[in-house]
């Protein structure tokens, strides 16, 4: 069965083209992340999953349905950013109220074991931290027993050790058979979590594909040699991305470093201490979309 | 196996929800409760024995200020706690949660409801212990049925304010609507002591309709039943109107 099926679906808002034209399928069990910079239309495109917004062309299924519908949105967990909770509630109460709201809900012990939330179930959820606050997000997002979770950058805000601890929880909630679909622009989360990667970039899809083949497909080497900083010559600044210094050492990415190098040696310029190595997922990203490093 | 949740345990659950809202927020539940009877002590108390239209002062103003507490409940429990909703992203939220639209606007009116009768009990139980009122229980149990009935329009005005004006300012204008209102229909003070100029816009303001309905129901003269609800539900219309058109025109600005 398939649980997302966007059709070549644009979004506009005003004259700003968030998404352009992206089609995408989504079957069920998979775990899929939406991997892009700030701005590259991730949440728009899980806002229309959801029917949050509505497509400006193009069309958007979610369980062959459409993504309003009350027996829809009751198969669906989400975790949405920029989303809030009644502030005046204990953390207990909101997840036996949300736990009404869905056919046949998780049990409750069974919610808050998940999203480690026992030692909090009588705080208010105004005093909550900004950690404690995105498990209560999780927890949401669980209860009622989903068979497909949409997690809007689940991450943000959270430490090392909690981020670990969601990411372990994500994994354990995907192997129960659920379909996961989450945005990052954390790579290694991508890596670590999900089958597929779909890597948008302003508005398109750039790359979709397993990590592993994502990784090989970008193609992109890295490239890295010693120089007198005297002497340090010109790249070819078409072939080169990211290029990097340190000391004498001088490092970038290439998709054809044969082309590069070549063209050095014809120069009559020698590197020394020469490495050219296969890419990790991070800087297939950088080579895919352009972005300088930030995102890592 | 169903599809979507049974409605009933929803609606409880989310009106328990709200009327909590409500229970916990102090400067709501001491100013709904206690500005009324602070009011009455006030103005109402030292002249409760004399005849007013008819009937005993004191029981008179437990009218007026029976509607002005309905008034206020009604207006700000949705005003604030739909303008708040917005400010936070509890409405992103809930869009994208399986939460029946009824329920939401039920379990709201419900808890307003339950909340206006609680006023209501604590403003009546202070008239009666001063002395200030007596009257039959099924009388009363009558004016807080046509208060909480009436009561309806003003929720469905603080619902469109909620949606109008963002959660900074929407105290100040609900006070700005509720207190010259409220004062304009005589709740405060009887008309007969107002200036004519008050006195002959007050048949036009909803809270006049209100009051009409509180007096007539504990025995003073005044406009007939069907003609005040006939007014509440021409303002009803004239409310949801407005409320709708706030309410689409937030949904083209963040989730067309």
């Amino acid at each position: 069965m398939t649980v997302v099926e966007l059709e070549n679906v644009t979004k506009t808002y005003g004259t700003v083209k968030a998404l352009d034209g992206v089609s995408l399928s989504i079957p069920e069990g998979q775990t899929v992340a939406l991997l892009g910079p700030n701005g590259a239309g991730k949440t728009t495109a899980i806002s229309l999953m959801l029917g949050l917004r509505r497509p400006t062309a193009g069309r958007v299924r979610l369980f062959d349905a459409r993504p309003e519908a009350l027996a829809v949105r009751s198969r669906v967990g989400v975790m949405l950013q920029s989303s809030g909770i009644a502030e005046h509630l204990r953390v207990g109460e909101a997840i036996e109220l949300f736990r009404t709201y869905y056919p046949q809900p998780l049990a409750f012990e069974r919610i808050v074991d998940a999203a480690g939330l026992g030692h909090l179930l009588r705080a208010r959820i105004a005093t909550l931290s900004g950690g404690e606050l995105q498990r209560l997000y999780f927890a949401v997002a669980i209860c009622g027993d989903p068979r497909a979770v949409f997690l809007d950058e689940p991450t943000v805000g959270l430490d090392v050790h909690a981020r670990r601890a969601l990411l372990e929880t994500i994994r354990v909630i995907a192997a129960e058979g659920r379909t996961i679909v989450l945005t990052t622009h954390y790579l290694e989360e991508a890596d670590a979590l999900a089958d597929r990667i779909v890597v948008v970039d302003r508005g398109r899809v750039v790359a979709d594909d397993a990590p592993s083949a994502i990784k090989a497909g970008a193609g992109v080497k890295r490239v890295s040699f010693v120089c007198d900083p005297e002497r340090e010559p010109a790249l070819p600044a078409e072939l080169v991305t990211d290029v990097r210094r340190a000391g004498a050492r001088i490092d970038f990415l290439s998709a054809e470093p044969e082309m590069v190098l070549r063209e050095l040696f014809a120069r009559g310029f020698v590197p020394h201490d020469l490495l050219v190595t296969g890419a990790t997922l991070e800087e297939a990203f950088v080579a895919m979309t352009g972005q300088e490093r930030q995102y890592a | 196996m169903r599809d979507t949740a049974p409605i009933f345990p929803m609606f409880a659950a989310q009106a328990r929800v709200e009327f909590l809202r409500l229970l916990r927020s102090p400067a709501f539940a001491i100013a709904t409760i206690a500005l009324p009877i602070m009011f009455y002590a006030f103005f109402a108390l030292q002249s409760a024995h004399e005849t007013f239209a008819g009937i005993r002062a004191g029981v008179y103003f437990l009218g007026s200020y029976s509607a002005y507490a309905a008034v206020t409940i009604s207006l700000f429990s949705f005003g604030i706690s739909v303008a708040a909703e917005r400010d936070n992203g509890a409405t992103r939220l809930m869009r994208a949660l399986p939460l029946r639209p009824s329920v939401y606007l039920g379990a709201k009116l419900a808890a307003a409801i339950a909340f206006c009768a609680i006023a209501i009990a604590c403003l009546t139980a202070f008239t009666l212990a001063t002395g200030a009122v007596r009257m039959p229980p099924a009388q009363w149990l009558g004016m807080l049925g046509v208060l909480l009935a009436g009561s309806v329009p003003f929720t469905v005005l603080g619902f469109a304010i909620g949606y109008l004006v963002n959660i900074n300012s929407a105290v100040a204008v609900l006070n700005l609507i509720n207190l010259p209102m409220s004062f304009g229909s005589g709740l405060f003070m009887p008309l007969a002591f107002l200036p004519p100029f008050v006195k002959s816009f007050a048949p036009y303001l909803p809270s006049y309709h209100l009051a009409q309905l509180a007096w007539t129901a504990v025995g003073a003269p005044g406009e007939s039943a069907v003609r005040a609800f006939g007014w509440l539900a021409a303002y009803f219309v004239l409310f949801a109107a407005v409320a709708l058109r706030a309410y689409q025109r937030e949904e083209r600005k963040s989730f067309a």
